[in-house]
């Protein structure tokens, strides 16, 4: 048995669920703010092996669905000026306002590459000199220390036609706008292993500090996902909130310093706008201005345009756990995988398209 | 200087039949295709007959396990064989890419003649055209193929029942992996080879044998996942799937977590999944596992009437989910 199967062990985990069952007392709702948790946690089974007194709610964890419709609507009409958009594919069927996507702007002639990091997209720039390459900066603290990697990169290149589009989002603001939101019901915080291994746990005592909120740093498979959440449920019945790393064979307490470092240098907190939650103080990552020539904002004047809300689309209510993504009226009706409304049923870690695809 | 095909060659003159001859006649070696009529005379297939055409226009062209000649044989002996027959006469129409190598055009023929030897089938007409630098990539190949049906009455999606078992003959995802672990903008190396092969012999023997077979498909595009779910709409029922039963290899597990992926929904090129009375299920395993082409078969679930026309996965923790088909391609994770 290798170590990976050890944590996906029936025993072990049934064992664990056998002290879920145990220990509950009463209701306990619990949020999980990372898509691959959403992912793991619907493809594993648990939801359906878990008592029914908890619930499972997906918070704002897939960075595709938080993109907020102005971010969107800037993407779109900055593919429309004399550049290549380089894009991670996730972001191709996202639906703007109007339901224009970049697939569409594809078809009607804007020029648009999907890379799979940022580095691809610098070697376009290199490759196609004559061409202005802009990256779209979309992603948590796990993706933004590579873009700024990248963007130091072409500075000491002395690479001219390369920028970024940052739209970049922090995770701990959010879980602040989230634990102070009082419509919002959640008794503990399964907290992102992936975003963790960067930042580490400092970030986040202040959920148990300020909020009281049991918080658990946890892994993905469904070993790490039960134990964080019988943590979280002791912690409640306690009533003694503490932040706990149960992801240790991947996550430092310190977190990886010099991934934020780079990121420090070469991004700045500024207030940035998410879907559902609004305009977060000190939760976006701009471009500082020792960089500021591959600051694409700044490079293509390129604002936040006003728009219209999708009519009818409750993204919002449903990354704040306010709603179930089959409660949405549009669910799997008017959106669905193959046409898609809103952002949550894109993304293969959005929590629509999780419910779509995986909930009988 | 390594000789290139040239657009000559498909210009129906002189240097056209020169390719048909020192190539094609040349490999496939039978009395029907050396007359070389403008059609081919077939006089022993009699009853119900089935067929099947599919062009393969695989990229790369050459992967790990075969190359688009090999497949494009196996592809569609397979499809004829999936409705219980013997696949007897195949027809290959190529459209080559102008510039292509003469010696990877030889490599590409040499595995289809191979392949259809191995098959039992003969290619008997064929077809060729070259067009323009870029009008297509590289090499296309369409093959039709042509079989007598044994089977009574003949297996068919819409005939999955209630209590059948469903048997899978072997391991999923191998080809999927094959090819993409080549085709990625990323480095990625893997031992992983497709696993395109015929898999005639082994349908006429489970034919031979148990009679009744209610439902044969090869899973390819869309997967494993996809395949059940067409079958699941079908013949309305319900697929109740055990995930530790699925054969995975380790090799393709490891790949699909690096790159993203779920194997349940990479191509296959080798296997076929088997829906039969739960009575003939164990004697099918065994026929399998004594074939090999059916090493690693397993019987990995049951049809039931619940929720008709959906596939259903009891995971590995004995949680449930749904297993749905696959939207559109795979999309490489944003974080």
């Amino acid at each position: 048995m290798n170590l990976l199967s050890k944590f996906k062990d029936p025993e072990l985990c049934h064992n664990i669920l056998g002290q879920i069952k145990q220990d509950i007392q009463g209701d306990f709702r619990f949020m999980e703010v990372c898509g691959t948790h959403t992912v793991s946690i619907f493809q594993s089974g648990i939801r359906t092996l878990l008592p029914g007194n908890i619930v499972h709610l997906s918070g704002p964890g897939c960075p595709v669905c938080v993109t907020h419709d102005r971010e969107i609507a800037a993407y779109l009409s900055l593919s429309q000026k004399d550049v290549i958009i380089a894009t991670f594919g996730d972001l191709m069927k996202v639906p703007g306002p109007g339901g224009k996507n970049l697939k569409l702007a594809q078809a009607e002639g804007a020029r648009i590459n999907i890379v799979y990091s940022a580095f691809d997209a610098l070697n376009l720039a290199k490759e196609n000199p004559d061409d202005k390459i802009v990256f779209l900066g979309v992603g948590f603290e796990t993706t933004a220390p590579t873009v700024a990697v990248t963007i130091k990169l072409a500075k000491d290149q002395g690479v001219k036609n390369f920028s970024i589009l940052s739209f970049h989002k922090l995770v701990p603001p959010a879980l602040k706008a989230l634990s102070a939101d009082k419509d919002i019901r959640v008794d503990g915080l399964l907290l992102p292993g992936h975003v963790s291994t960067i930042i580490g746990l400092e970030p986040y005592l202040f959920l148990a500090e300020d909020y009281n909120m049991p918080a658990v740093i946890g892994g993905f498979e469904p070993l790490d996902i039960l134990q964080s959440i019988l943590i979280m449920i002791r912690q409640k019945n306690d009533g003694k909130a503490q932040v706990i790393n149960n992801y240790k064979r991947a996550v430092s307490d310190l977190g990886n310093p010099r991934a934020t470092k780079v990121m420090n240098e070469v991004f700045e907190p500024s207030d940035a706008l998410w879907r559902g939650l609004g305009n977060i103080p000190g939760s976006g990552l701009a471009i500082r201005e020792t960089f500021s020539e591959f600051d694409a904002s700044l490079i293509y004047d390129q604002d936040l345009p006003e728009v219209d809300e999708i009519p009818g689309c409750k993204c919002g209510e449903v990354l704040k756990g306010l709603i179930a993504p089959d409660k949405c009226p549009l669910f799997g009706t008017r959106c669905t995988p193959a046409k898609p409304v809103g952002p949550c049923m894109v993304s293969t870690e959005g929590s629509c398209a999780a419910y779509h695809k995986y909930k009988i | 200087m390594s000789e290139k095909i040239i657009l000559d060659y498909g210009s129906g003159g002189k240097a056209s039949q020169r390719l048909i001859k020192n190539l094609f006649v040349k490999h496939f070696d039978n009395s029907i295709l050396s007359k070389m009529d403008d059609a081919v005379l077939i006089s022993d297939l009699q009853g119900p007959l089935s067929m099947s055409t599919d062009t393969f226009t695989v990229d790369p062209v050459f992967f790990p396990g075969g190359n688009i000649g090999s497949l494009s044989v196996h592809g569609t002996v397979n499809d004829v064989a999936m409705l219980g027959a013997i696949p007897k006469y195949i027809s290959c129409a190529f459209i080559l890419e102008e510039g292509l190598e003469m010696d990877d055009l030889d490599k590409i023929v040499r595995s289809m003649a191979i392949a259809a030897q191995e098959a039992g089938v003969l290619i008997v007409t064929g077809d060729t055209k070259v067009v323009p630098k870029g009008a297509v990539d590289k090499i296309f190949i369409n093959t039709t193929g042509i079989g007598s049906v044994i089977a009574d009455p003949s297996p068919s999606g819409s005939r999955a029942c209630p209590g059948d078992a469903i048997l899978v003959s072997g391991s999923i995802g191998d080809h999927g992996l094959a090819i993409l672990s080549h085709r990625q903008g990323i480095s990625f190396e893997t031992d992983v080879l497709s696993d395109s092969q015929n898999l005639n012999h082994l349908i006429l023997k489970l034919i031979n044998e148990l009679g009744d077979v209610h439902v044969l498909r090869d899973p390819t595009r869309g997967g494993l996942a996809t395949t059940l779910n067409e079958i699941a709409l079908q013949s309305d029922v319900e697929m109740l799937i055990e995930q530790d039963r699925i054969p995975i290899r380790e090799e393709v597990e490891g790949g699909c977590s690096f790159l993203g992926l779920d194997p349940l929904f990479l191509a296959n090129e080798g296997k076929f999944i088997c829906i039969l009375p739960q009575e003939s299920a164990a004697r099918a395993l065994e026929i399998m596992h004594s074939d090999p082409a059916g090493q690693g078969a397993a019987i990995i679930g049951e049809v039931r009437e619940e929720r008709k026309g959906k596939v259903i996965l009891r995971t590995g923790l004995g949680g449930h989910r749904l297993l749905d088909m696959l939207e559109g391609e795979q999309l490489p994770r944003i974080c």
